[in-house]
């Protein structure tokens, strides 16, 4: 299939107007539909099925550089491809950290050639991620990193968050915060509540994020920085971010799907698989969350993809480490949890996947319009599926949704045009082929 | 060729869903079917009765089972007979990834006293932090045909980790982190059992100091508060831990509240790192304000009894005279351990029911 072949997507249905269409997608882009298509043209029947651009990620751990046994680019990308995206943010905290051009020019290289789907590098903003003295932001901002964060853990000085927020200013690029008082997190290995009590396990209270997340605020608000709150887990989170767009800073956030499906109970009987930071939140946390992304305090989904091996997650729960995977359950889990019990509309749930991301970090629009680059998802919101970790594409198979049963299934992925993923039962139809066929 | 066609399913999505008017808020229930499939989480381990690995989660039959057998092994104990022959052949290892003299002694005499063999495998914390080390360790034992392993653990749910990792061996919780020290909560009922003339219902029980971090507490509210008695705690507020009267327990701002009228308190043992950690000021100040002292002590029912499950810090936690009154049961908990151990070791290997080797009089002694 040589990429100048036409690709017909037939019957169907805009993510945004609901109209039953038909999509043509030549040489990498969306071209109006041909009247008469070709003989060697090759057709999708959609059957009703959503087309929408393709998602965005703003919060994956690819693991790679020197983590390959928990993701590799490859692996982790074409996961991201069998969910749907066609864009994905990775994390700098690898070993050894991101933080010099050399690395993020690697990353985004490993990217290209797996194909997946374009990969965009996130380079610390210290060095090492020690928090002691600035990466060079300039530098890697010119090497390709779409944004700077020390995620896996805070900048812990509000001094190196101000300098390094004025340093970044000319760049354009947000500072991605991981929002955590270390002090208040101590050796906290699951939220603090009822359920930390139970189980004798060291608790983190919320606040060790909303504390943080105010800081933050008050000094993007000193330094006329782009701060961006990663991953929020807490109802007095939620309002700290409610409260920075009242004041008119230019503060954005993204939650995760596991903060507004799950809760700390979901802990159990030290089910590692349920081991994440931030962690997961008290029932009033994820009804403030819901509460959020309905209001549009929330800007962005994201879903801090953070794989381990089966033998790491094995371990006690106090020395299991924090992750789950989500890149193969995100959108199953909005359409199941956001979609269909009609919290949100199926467009709005859509474009906290896809616009808003990009506006976050300030990538190009993209759309299913002729003329846009032919990165899209096509995806059945009714399907119904039971979430089994051994087909994930991931290396990773620590969720906490194994077993589940959710409805919304990505049928198809196109990159550029190419596809990148094609759901197991979906076949291709040459007219040409079955008219002979017919005959 | 039409069978090669894309099988996307031909449902049109729901005109709802389009819809740009967001319903309002309710919770989040999902329709139909989906979700999460049936939860199995803490059952398997937990419910299997060759593992000991909690007082939660035990019902009120269980509990007044175990401490009737516990008492007849304790008539049995003071009789001053020789070893019995019950659990000959059974291998009972006593991993000790925390130092315990006292504990492990206590089921070392246990075993012994059923005529089982122990072994004791005691490390540091610090060379076997991963757990999996612990794990490839205890699967030799259980390859060398040992039936029961006795852990005692610095971190919360090893003991429950390792009875899911492992196949045929049994395993005794003997202190898991900030968890449950089910034998130490099942010594304690039994204490307050003998003291209360075996009436639990109607009576309270004040608990008293590092709430936070006392695994004997946790496993003495699960169990108390099961059987009927009211528990109330009490301590500084940097040691008690967060929504603990979701267990069931009463909380108490001062130790003079706590103590009045109720029929027991126990002390917990406060550690040192407590004050390292800026938990607390001074011991001065936590002696002053929740030690036990004879005024205080006053306060309690005519009959009240004072538990402590030692080492005890004599001054800080309660005071000479507390600590030898008449009403220190203290001396009665750490005999009745050796009781309770027997009860609990016999009730597991009896759960084995291995197919060779190894076979168990199931005759309780009289």
């Amino acid at each position: 299939m040589s990429e100048s072949t036409l690709t017909l997507l037939r019957d169907v249905t805009h993510w945004r107007t609901g109209e039953r269409i038909t999509l043509a997608v030549e040489d990498g882009v969306v071209v109006p539909a041909p009247r008469r298509p070709g003989a060697h043209a090759r057709v999708f029947e959609g059957r009703g099925a959503v087309v929408a651009p393709g998602l965005v990620d703003l919060h994956v751990h690819l693991r790679e550089p020197g983590q390959a046994a928990k993701e590799s680019i490859e692996t982790g990308t074409r996961a991201a491809a069998a969910g749907g995206f066609t864009s994905i943010a990775c994390m700098p905290n690898t070993d050894p950290i991101v933080d010099t051009p050399a690395w993020v020019e690697w990353v985004r290289r490993r990217g290209e050639a797996a194909a997946h789907c374009n990969v965009l590098p996130i380079a610390a903003v210290t060095v090492g991620q020690k928090g002691e003295q600035l990466a060079p932001l300039e530098a890697l901002a010119r090497a390709g990193a779409v944004a700077f964060s020390d995620d896996g853990r805070p900048v812990t000085s509000a001094a190196m968050m101000r300098r390094a927020l004025e340093y970044a200013k000319p760049t354009g690029l947000p500072i991605v915060c991981h929002e955590e008082d270390p002090t208040l997190k101590g050796d906290g290995v699951m939220h603090e509540g009822f359920t930390a009590t139970r189980l004798g396990l060291r608790g983190i209270p919320a606040a060790a994020e909303s504390v943080m997340c105010r800081r933050d605020a008050d000094l993007a608000e000193l330094t006329g920085g782009r701060v961006h709150f990663a991953h929020l887990s807490t109802s007095a989170s939620f309002d700290a971010l409610r409260d920075a767009k009242r004041r008119g800073l230019r503060v954005t956030g993204e939650t995760c799907p596991h903060y507004w499906v799950l809760t700390d109970e979901a802990v159990g009987d030290y089910d590692t698989h349920a081991k994440m930071n931030p962690p997961l939140r008290s029932e009033a946390d994820r009804a403030a969350c819901i509460a959020a992304i309905a209001d549009g305090t929330i800007d962005c989904f994201a879903t801090d993809h953070a794989p381990h091996t089966a033998d790491e997650k094995a371990r006690p729960f106090t020395d299991a480490p924090f992750g789950i995977v989500g890149l193969e359950t995100a959108l199953a889990l909005t359409l199941t949890h956001l979609v269909h019990p009609g919290h949100l509309s199926m467009t709005r749930a859509l474009e906290l996947w896809t616009d808003a991301p990009r506006y976050c970090f300030g990538l190009p629009p993209v759309s299913v319009e002729a003329g846009s680059p032919a990165d899209l998802v096509i995806f059945d919101p009714e399907a119904e599926w039971t979430v089994d970790p051994e087909a994930f594409h991931s290396k990773g198979r620590n969720t906490p949704f194994a077993g589940w049963r959710l409805k919304g299934r990505v049928l198809a992925t196109l990159l550029h045009g190419t596809f990148t993923h094609v759901a197991a039962g979906v076949h291709f139809e040459r007219p040409a082929a079955a008219a002979a066929a017919a005959r | 060729m039409t069978s090669d066609t894309v099988a996307a399913v031909p449902t049109p999505p729901g005109a709802g869903i389009f819809s740009t008017s967001e319903t309002p808020l309710g919770t989040a229930t999902v329709p139909g079917d989906l979700g999460a499939p049936a939860r199995s989480v803490g059952a398997p381990a937990a419910a299997d009765p060759r593992h000991f690995l909690g007082l939660e989660g035990l019902s009120r039959a269980t509990l007044l089972t175990l401490l009737a057998d516990a008492a007849r092994e304790r008539e049995w104990l003071k009789l001053g007979e020789p070893n019995r022959r019950d659990l000959a052949g059974l291998t009972v290892v006593l991993a000790f990834i925390e130092d315990s003299t006292r504990t492990r002694t206590s089921f070392e005499i246990a075993a012994q006293r059923l005529g089982a063999n122990t072994v004791v495998f005691a490390s540091a914390a610090s060379s076997l932090n991963k757990g999996e080390t612990l794990l490839d360790t205890v699967r030799l034992f259980e390859a060398m045909g040992a039936g029961l392993v006795v852990v005692r653990h610095p971190s919360s749910g090893a003991p429950a980790w390792l009875a899911r990792q492992l196949g045929s061996i049994g395993v005794l919780n003997a202190g898991d982190g900030m968890h449950e020290h089910p034998t130490q909560g099942l010594l304690d009922l039994l204490t307050l059992h003998d003291a209360w003339q075996g009436r639990f219902e109607g009576r309270r029980l004040a608990i008293v100091g590092d709430i936070a971090h006392s695994r004997v507490a946790r496993s003495a509210i699960a169990g108390l508060t099961t059987l009927g008695c009211r528990v109330t705690v009490c301590g500084p507020g940097t040691l008690i831990p967060a929504e603990v009267e979701e267990l069931g327990c009463d909380v108490d701002t001062t130790l003079e509240d706590a103590l009045a009228g109720a029929d027991g308190v126990m002390a917990l043992r406060l550690q040192r790192e407590r004050m390292e950690t800026g938990l607390l000021p001074t011991i001065a100040e936590y002696a002053r304000l929740w030690g036990l002292t004879p005024e205080r002590v006053a306060l309690l029912a005519p009959d009240g009894v004072v538990l402590h499950p030692g080492p005890v810090n004599r001054g800080v936690e309660m005071a000479h005279e507390v600590a030898d009154g008449p009403r220190s049961r203290i001396f009665d908990q750490v005999a009745n351990g050796v009781a309770v151990r027997c009860c609990v070791l016999r009730r597991c290997a009896q759960a084995l029911r291995r197919p060779h080797g190894f076979t168990v009089s199931v005759a309780a002694p009289r």
